[in-house]
């Protein structure tokens, strides 16, 4: 029972992580989460556990976080996707003030403070221009996988300048600069750094500081990260292996090995969830300088999804 | 006898149309724009005039609309989309003073003036929620073609909400709605609902004033109309021929000038 883990149910991959008592990573899983995200936590969680060599009764304290964070059923606690990143990188860079996140279908900056608190956060999940989906969406518009997204645009030349508004409409944008001439890594840098431009807007509507640290998984793609950090004006913490994107998962099971100290030490008993520290933050769903969607009628609906403003307090 | 033809080069679809002096439509072509827009031009014309029994010597003017008019190189002159398509609702409903016009990768509302002059407009050229394209994705995720959308809609009894605004997103969303064994009809009429609910920010922008003509590629999805329809709170104008709606009025400012009307002929 001396173990800890994480399972972080994301919107496009899911990923388990089994720490030691000295928090070291000893079992690791992803896989893509599909529609059954329940399944998908069990199966990458199994997967985890067998690579540590361990059974399911070892782990002691297991958090689930991400949107399908609801649906790990053997979950003791679930705790929102930025309490997890910002624990995770804290974890990593003890510094960490801002957490930028960059996953599939959402891009996240969130604020913390010395005690690793939740103090403002800025959300994109309501325009995939924003996030990871739009540099798959260019990716395949030119016959390309996600998993290619990172060499290609790692032999660009010079970036093809995209315009970024809409994840939809850069299909014909890229048809245009394709048979224009241009090459597809410079394209797909071209994206690539219209989603850091992005990521920068953003870091600044939380008023970010130092250090800030970039966790997701859209951060395995290298060019990211330089692009990234040529926009910020104190440089960046990165973690350099794909491990980036288990950080919210290892956030979780770094949360968990916290809660299993203070149950052992007959502390407070653990406190239920609650949503203290909703005031904190603020969810900008659609970029506000935006304004391009049309999604006024129903703007507000989308928001249930990611329970508005629920922010774990923690211990 | 004089005749004036327009050709509108759509995101999607390219339109011609050829009229007569007493502007009826005697021709049309409807093709795919594909990546070879000046040649999709071409080609539309080429079946519209074939369609109309005619020669190209025979018609006096050709006008250039839609996202491509500037590539119709055999176009005399050139008028937006916004101008076609009030002009052509106008000329069919006469009464009307909105327009919506549905097409492939943008939504506009028009609201029309009495005398059919444009008094406002407002359009969605930056997102593609609340566009026909949304429609080719439900198409692509539930493997239904575009044209049976409409009818399989009609069929819902209980539609999903489709909360996402992005049409990415929401592509992901009703593959997950299909995961969790809800039925395709109340799917698609959610995905209706939801492409009318982001068109209805855009009208209610302009001002909803009726007679309510709806143009545009979408018009040939029934369900699309009946959603308009259940959102408004009345019924839209809607013709088999509102698909070329925009090259009718680009065909109507041609057929002015061949006949000296100067007046109501917009450039651009």
């Amino acid at each position: 029972m001396t173990y800890t883990a994480g399972i972080d149910v994301g919107s496009t991959y899911t990923k388990a992580i089994v720490l030691d008592q000295y928090d070291r990573i000893v079992g690791r899983a992803m896989a893509r989460t599909g529609f059954r995200l329940g399944e998908a936590a069990q199966r990458v969680y199994d997967e985890a556990l067998a690579e540590a060599g361990l059974a399911a009764t070892d782990v002691g304290y297991l958090i689930s976080t991400g949107y399908g964070r609801f649906q790990v059923a053997f979950r003791d606690l679930q705790v929102t996707d930025l309490t997890s990143a910002a624990r995770g990188a804290a974890f990593f860079f003890p510094k960490t003030r801002t957490v930028l996140d960059i996953g599939g279908q959402t891009m996240k900056a969130t604020r913390i403070d010395e005690a690793r608190k939740v103090k403002a956060f800025r959300l994109n999940d309501k325009c995939a221009a924003g996030t990871g989906a739009f540099l798959e969406k260019t990716a395949r518009y030119m016959g390309f996988g996600t998993e290619e997204i990172g060499p290609l645009a790692a032999t660009s030349h010079q970036a093809v300048p995209i315009s970024g508004v809409c994840a939809v409409f850069a299909e014909s944008e890229v048809i245009n600069h394709l048979s224009q001439g241009a090459a597809p890594a410079d394209i797909m840098q071209g994206a690539i750094a219209s989603l850091g431009d992005r990521s920068v807007q953003l870091l600044k509507r939380v008023q970010m500081e130092p250090e800030v640290t970039l966790v997701g998984g859209i951060l395995r793609f290298e060019s990211m990260a330089d692009l990234v950090r040529d926009r910020l004006p104190t440089p960046p913490n990165v973690l350099s292996s794909d491990i980036v994107q288990y950080v919210a998962a290892i956030g979780c099971a770094v949360l968990g090995r916290q809660r299993l100290r203070a149950r052992a030490e007959g502390a407070a008993p653990a406190a239920p969830p609650t949503r203290a520290s909703a005031a904190t933050g603020e969810i900008v769903s659609v970029d506000p300088d935006c304004g391009h969607c049309v999604g006024e009628d129903t703007g507000e609906k989308g928001e249930g999804r990611r329970e508005k403003g629920e922010v774990m307090s923690e211990e | 006898m004089p005749y004036a033809a327009a050709v509108d080069v759509g995101s999607t679809q390219t339109k011609a149309v050829v009229i007569d002096e007493a502007r009826r439509l005697v021709g049309r072509a409807l093709i795919d724009t594909g990546a070879n827009v000046v040649q999709a031009a071409e080609q539309a014309f080429a079946i519209a005039l074939e369609d109309a029994h005619l020669l190209e010597a025979s018609v006096d003017l050709v006008v250039g609309t839609g996202y491509g008019r500037y590539r119709v190189t055999f176009g005399n002159f050139q008028v937006t989309e916004i101008s076609c398509h009030a002009r052509g609702a106008v000329h069919m409903f006469p009464a009307t003073r909105t327009v919506v016009d549905m097409g492939g990768q943008d939504t506009k509302a028009i609201r029309v003036g009495p005398t059919g002059d444009i008094a406002d407009f407002c359009m969605n050229d930056k997102c593609a929620a609340g566009t026909g394209r949304f429609l080719g994705a439900a198409s692509a995720a539930l493997e239904i073609p575009l044209e049976e959308l409409g009818p399989t809609a009609l069929r819902a009894e209980r539609p999903v909400p489709i909360t996402t605004t992005c049409t990415v997103f929401a592509e992901s969303e009703v593959l997950s709605w299909l995961s969790r064994g809800r039925k395709i009809e109340d799917i698609l009429l959610g995905v209706h609902q939801s492409i009318v609910s982001r068109a209805m920010g855009l009208i209610r922008r302009v001002g909803i004033e009726r007679e309510v003509t709806f143009t545009g590629g979408v018009t040939r999805n029934v369900g699309m109309v009946q959603a308009l329809n259940d959102a408004l709170g009345f019924e839209v104008n809607v013709s088999a021929d509102s698909h070329y709606m925009g090259a009718i009025g680009g065909a109507l400012f041609a057929m002015d000038r061949i006949l000296g009307h100067y007046r109501a002929s917009p450039q651009s």
